[in-house]
């Protein structure tokens, strides 16, 4: 069944020509294109590209030749991320016919790997959002639960990925982008280290938090994608030299001994289900000869506001482009230079968007830069050292992705304060930058999925990997 | 009170956003609860602390120069592709300079 396919049995598959890479992504693009109207996961389908990539891939294996890791595999992008003919719209009006000159360095990565790209996923606009709720191209809908949220800003990589319309997708995350929706839908999603994949291409939200992480049905495969987009590029002068493990080798089962930390204070707001649920998963990783230990992670408290001052003031930089002069849309209204730029922007962004460009405005003007961005940032470095003193303790931290599940659509989206402290959890990694992922810990009583959060030190993703691939394999999907 | 509409359009201002009546009033309720709870981060003493600009992690001091090697550029057609109005090789704005 195509909804279900993992990388490796579509490699076998291959191998085994049960199918050629061109049957299977004109099956998975009839596929996705005929459930797209349940979830509104895809803004836009890429068929052209899909068949050109799986016609290469299907020559190479002919004539014997290694197709790449990723050969044949039906894959989503997010719509924040640039593919070259392709249109990319980050889920605004403003870039509704806007299409990319060139490509992310992810996304030729992925093609070269033989990674089959079905087209764009929704997401909330310019990846601002907790809910997926402000994209201008309509919500998403949870594919475990219709009438409720898929989680965001990656929504439509998520939904896409539990539906079965891509074996595995692309996100974004900036403050938990990527694991809170894999965790409202029940997927796995991964945050790498900043800098260990390139965001060239990666259309600017908050330069120093912004991330492009995998998600997929199970740890393996969100391994083997991050593999394939993960190195230095000279393209983006932030991407890290350090050479690249080969994660899927590290997948052996083994942590026995492996010190895992629970910060209290992840543990303090958290509705009681999801609690029960990370509980629950804890007694694995114990069963698993994981040692347990409380620890303290005191600034955490403090990240929310951290993290809205730094990303809306870099975000209030990173829109400024869009302007009507470069990016396909220009207001009626354009009498002077001046109005140009106000109407366009007045009309052409979102709410959300708005109130992070005035925020963000406000927290830099002078009078206040030293008072909110200055101390932010020094927060913000408070907050890295937590961690830093923590990892001299444990070898990983485990908290919640979320303090609850997916909620009804519309159930918040009218309380942005609200729908900001409900990302207290995850933009703590993404201040730290350090990796952090969400494997799917069980579902509530009304069958809503739960992530578990498992954050790591800089560059040890074969450590996260390996705990979570463990868990994986031991029951943590089935809500043991 | 953290900030009145006065302010509030100020801001709107300085980013070039053009923003309706109503849109001012929403605003100045939203950034005010928002910039209450932002407050709290004044009872956090961070004397001495250096600010955090980007994450951290070692890297040689030059490494993140490339080779300055000549390279094909995008190309003026494909960079005006998406502009709303282009001409003569130029992105076309409203008059700026009157003659």
């Amino acid at each position: 069944m195509i909804a279900n396919l993992t990388i490796s049995q579509i490699q076998a598959g291959l191998k085994a020509k049960t199918f050629s890479a061109t049957e299977l992504a004109k099956k998975a693009l009839e596929f996705a294109q005929a459930e797209n109207a349940k979830t509104n996961a895809y803004l836009t389908f890429s068929p052209e590209r899909a068949l050109a990539t799986a016609a290469r891939v299907d020559q190479a294996l002919a004539q014997g030749v290694d197709a790449g890791p990723l050969a044949g595999v039906p894959l989503a992008i997010k719509d924040v991320i640039v593919t070259k003919g392709v249109r990319t719209t980050c889920g605004s009006r403003l870039l509704e016919h806007y299409i990319p000159p060139y490509d992310a360095t992810a996304v030729s990565r992925i093609e070269q790997a033989g990674g089959v790209i079905l087209g764009k996923t929704n997401c909330d606009e310019f990846a601002m959002g907790s809910s997926n709720e402000n994209s201008a191209y309509g919500p998403v809908r949870n594919p475990v639960a219709l009438d409720r949220v898929p989680g965001g800003s990656s929504g439509g990589s998520a939904a896409a990925t539990a539906q079965g319309t891509a074996v595995a997708a692309l996100g974004s995350d900036t403050g938990g982008s990527v694991r809170q929706p894999a965790s409202f839908c029940g997927v796995v999603g991964v945050t790498p280290t900043y800098g260990r994949v390139s965001r060239y291409g990666l259309v600017a939200f908050a330069s120093s938090l912004d991330h492009i992480g995998p998600l997929a049905r199970s740890v393996s495969d969100a391994a083997l994608l991050l593999q394939v987009i993960s190195g230095r590029d000279e393209m983006d002068s932030t991407s890290a030299f350090a050479p690249v493990p080969d994660y899927l080798s590290v997948l052996d089962g083994n942590v026995r001994g492996k010190k895992i930390g629970l910060p209290k204070e992840y543990f303090e707001g958290v509705a009681s289900e999801t609690g029960d649920r990370i509980a629950a998963g804890v007694e694995v990783l114990k069963k698993l000869g994981c040692e347990i230990r409380e620890i303290s992670l005191p600034v955490t408290k403090y990240a929310i506001p951290c993290y809205y001052i730094i990303c809306t003031a870099e975000a209030s930089s990173n829109l400024a482009r869009y302007d009507g002069v470069r990016y396909t849309t220009r207001s009626a209204e354009a009498g002077t230079l001046s109005d140009m730029y106000r109407h366009t922007r007045g009309s052409g962004f979102g709410d959300e968007c708005k109130r992070r460009i005035m925020l963000g405005t406000y927290v830099l003007s002078r009078g206040y830069y030293d008072a909110y961005y200055l101390k932010a940032q020094r927060v913000r470095a408070l907050i890295a050292e937590d961690f830093r003193r923590a990892f001299s303790e444990v070898d990983a931290i485990v908290t919640p992705v979320s303090p609850f599940p997916a909620f009804k659509i519309g159930e918040k989206s009218g309380d942005p304060m609200e729908m900001y402290l409900s990302d207290i959890y995850s933009v703590t990694g993404d201040l730290a930058g350090i990796p952090c992922m969400s494997v799917p810990c069980g579902a509530t009583s009304d069958g809503l999925p739960v992530g578990m959060q498992i954050l790591t030190r800089h560059f040890d993703e074969p450590g996260m990997f390996r705990l979570a691939d463990a868990f994986e394999k031991a029951g943590g999907f089935a809500g043991n | 009170m953290k900030i009145t509409e006065t302010e509030v359009r100020d801001v709107a201002g300085l980013a070039n956003l053009a923003l309706t009546d109503a849109e001012v009033g929403r605003m100045a309720r939203e950034l005010d609860e928002i910039l209450t709870h932002i407050e709290t981060l004044k009872e956090l003493d961070t004397s001495g602390v250096e600010p955090m600009a980007q994450v951290l992690y070692d890297a040689g001091e030059t490494a993140t120069l490339r080779p300055d090697v000549e390279r094909e550029t995008l190309g003026n057609e494909a960079a005006l592709a998406n502009a709303p109005l282009a001409g003569n090789g130029y992105y076309k704005v409203p008059r700026v300079i009157e003659r």
